[in-house]
């Protein structure tokens, strides 16, 4: 285990700690039952038998729910990727082949929705996450009523991803909007958000960044938590101001948890799929007009149950899983030279 | 279960220290010399806040308007007189009433579940030995990366064929489990709960049952209590697989704001009186546990 590691599990460590609450929290193990002895075998071959068995009796409701909600369907969504698969003729399935993805890698739509989403993704992930470690750093000092502080950051992920949609829409109307009445007092003329190409995508993006912050605030906070306060009082004695401090101390302690909240993030916007959804109002599943928020998971959507290709929309499926394959990759090689250098 | 029983291990620690502050709480947290905020802290802090919290409170402003007075310039800024009218239309045009009973009922079950499940293979992954176990404790975690989308197009296939849309197990099943859960619970039995303690009932010949129910769950009980709040909060809002699942005829919360949003009602202060109405019970949620919530997710941290 890295150091880095070893801080990240910190807050576990400190947290896990609990005072007094194991010792009696076991009143009823003790004297039941009889010990297992070997003048009575057939107890002893139970709790061999117990011993063995239950571990995986355990996990069994984890990985049998999993595998059939999750990873057999997702060897299915393979199989009707190769296949035509129709909603107005489920029963007549024929074979493709290729075909739906050699569709998809001719379809101008397929190409725009993953440069939305790539788009979308970093101006929603990286403000957010520059503004959640600013606001962490914030919520690391001694603050009156520091629980109220955090809870109140958090209040946005409480709202669900419809709610919240719901509310922007209204707030980023063009006519009567509160955004854009805002932007006439600093003479700003009226934006046409759900329209206009980089507008609709900056509002869709706030959506994410505001349910967001709030959230990777805290893990970062977390994390901050766990860095020795030796680091800074010897950084103190080498001379190093606040900002210093920050920029030689917290950010390098945060690298491991700054990298994971970048995956989590990631993976967050390879799939984001209700914002524009509920963005676009009734013809939502387009994307806008010109599909200039179209992401990817609102093009499988359209595809499988809009249009009704669920051949299609299997193959889109798994182009999202091809990508969040290579993010992994990705992730793996850095956390190995993070490890390496450290 | 009180209140007080469901805090956190670590937001016990954190009021403890209250009563030593000079000399403990600085070696514990990190920032700096652990300097008191300033006003300027203060003041940035209470414009994040501002953000997080107007959004909120203009939905309540708005459902409590016209939707005459929403298009019009200035937009409102203060309470109207409309809220109740507005809240009845959402409950009985939008089906939130229905809605609402589904989603506490789905949500609900979810969370049982959830917290079931994912103490009982946590418990095994953190304290038993068994063959392959590190491998499967990988494919746990790994299970994390895989988007929904890559199974909904089966499950809506045989779904169909099962005749089971609109029928609210269908949204129960495939969320009954999570890796997320699992990897939680692991990680805090591995501290919380002291291998002696399970040779001991071992030697006293209680059964693995006798063991779970006497000696983890007990031990285990504070995490599960976090992660229930958190796994009902995610089972409430979730989104993808309800909205292709369910119809308006039998909807959860957030199929019936789907159907606000998309459909043909186009009363904005309805659609915000429906948006108020489907997050209140989180945000009352929010207000009795949010410290329980803030410690779960910050504790949640670990699992990078």
């Amino acid at each position: 285990m890295t150091s880095s590691e070893q801080a990240l599990a910190h807050p576990a460590s400190s947290a896990d700690a609990a005072p007094g609450k194991q010792p009696g929290a076991a009143p009823g193990a003790q004297g039941r039952g009889t010990p297992p002895t070997g003048t009575d075998s057939w107890r002893s071959r139970l709790y061999r038998w117990d011993m063995k068995a239950s571990p995986y009796a355990f996990i069994a409701p984890f990985f049998i729910i999993f595998g059939a909600f999750s990873l057999v369907p997702l060897l299915y969504t393979a199989w009707y990727s190769l296949h035509n698969v129709q909603l107005s003729a489920l029963d007549n399935q024929t074979w493709a082949g290729l075909d739906n993805y050699r569709n998809l890698l001719s379809s101008d739509f397929f190409w725009n929705s993953l440069w939305v989403t790539f788009v979308i993704g970093v101006i929603s992930t990286v403000p957010q996450l520059m503004m959640a470690i600013w606001l962490a750093h914030l919520l690391n000092y001694r603050l009156r009523g520091s629980v109220v502080w955090r809870v109140v950051m958090l209040t946005p992920y409480a709202t669900s991803v419809a709610a919240a949609t719901l509310v922007f829409v209204l707030l980023y109307s063009w006519d009567g909007g509160m955004i854009n009445w805002l932007l006439d007092f600093v003479g700003v003329d009226p934006i046409n958000w759900r329209e206009s190409d980089w507008g609709s995508r900056f509002a869709v993006s706030t959506i994410v960044i505001w349910r967001w912050t709030g959230y990777n605030a805290l893990i970062y906070l977390a994390a901050m938590q766990a860095i020795p306060a030796d680091l800074y009082e010897s950084a103190a004695l080498d001379g190093a101001g606040r900002w210093q401090q920050f920029r030689h101390v917290t950010i390098p302690m945060l690298r491991p948890t700054i990298l994971f909240t970048v995956v989590v993030s990631t993976i967050g916007a390879t799939q984001l799929f209700g914002e524009p959804l509920l963005f676009g109002g009734v013809s939502g599943s387009k994307g806008g007009s010109e599909h200039q928020y179209q992401t990817l998971g609102l093009y499988m959507y359209d595809q499988g149950w809009i249009i009704g290709n669920l051949g299609k929309a299997s193959a889109i499926a798994w182009s999202m899983f091809l990508i969040l394959l290579i993010v992994a990759v990705i992730n793996m090689l850095l956390t190995r030279r993070l490890r390496k250098s450290q | 279960m009180t209140t007080s029983e469901l805090t956190l291990p670590q937001a016990k620690e954190k009021g403890g220290a209250k009563g030593e502050r000079g000399s403990r709480r600085p070696r514990v947290m990190g920032a700096g010399k652990q300097l008191h905020a300033g006003p300027v802290t203060y003041v940035v802090l209470t414009v994040f806040a501002l953000f997080s919290l107007a959004p909120l409170v203009w939905t309540a402003i708005a459902a409590s308007r016209t939707d005459r007075r929403l298009a019009q310039t200035p937009p409102p800024l203060w309470f109207g007189g409309n809220l109740f009218k507005n809240l009845e239309t959402a409950w009985e045009q939008a089906g939130l009433g229905t809605a609402m009973f589904n989603t506490t009922f789905v949500a609900a079950t979810i969370t049982v579940g959830t917290v079931l499940f994912s103490t009982l293979a946590g418990f095994a992954f953190a304290k038993l030995r068994f063959r392959f176990s590190s491998a499967l404790l990988l494919i746990t975690i790994g299970t994390m990366m895989i988007p929904p989308q890559l199974a909904i197009v089966p499950l809506y296939l045989w779904m169909s064929d099962l005749g089971w849309t609109n029928q609210l197990q269908t949204v129960i099943l495939p969320t009954l489990v999570s890796a997320f859960g699992t990897f939680f619970m692991r990680q805090y039995l591995l501290q919380a709960l002291p291998t002696e303690l399970i040779e001991a009932a071992r030697v006293d010949g209680a059964s693995s049952l006798r063991i779970v129910w006497h000696v983890v769950f007990p031990a285990a009980r504070p995490a599960m209590a976090v992660l229930g709040l958190l796994t009902f909060v995610m089972a409430w809002n979730d989104f993808l697989w309800p909205i292709i699942a369910l119809n308006q005829q039998n909807p959860t919360v957030q199929v019936a704001l789907m159907q606000l949003g998309t459909g043909y009602i186009p009363d904005q202060s309805v659609i915000m009186a429906g948006a108020l109405l489907g997050t209140l019970p989180l945000l009352i949620a929010f207000l009795l546990f949010g410290k329980q919530i803030v410690g779960g997710i910050m504790q949640g941290a670990i699992k990078g």
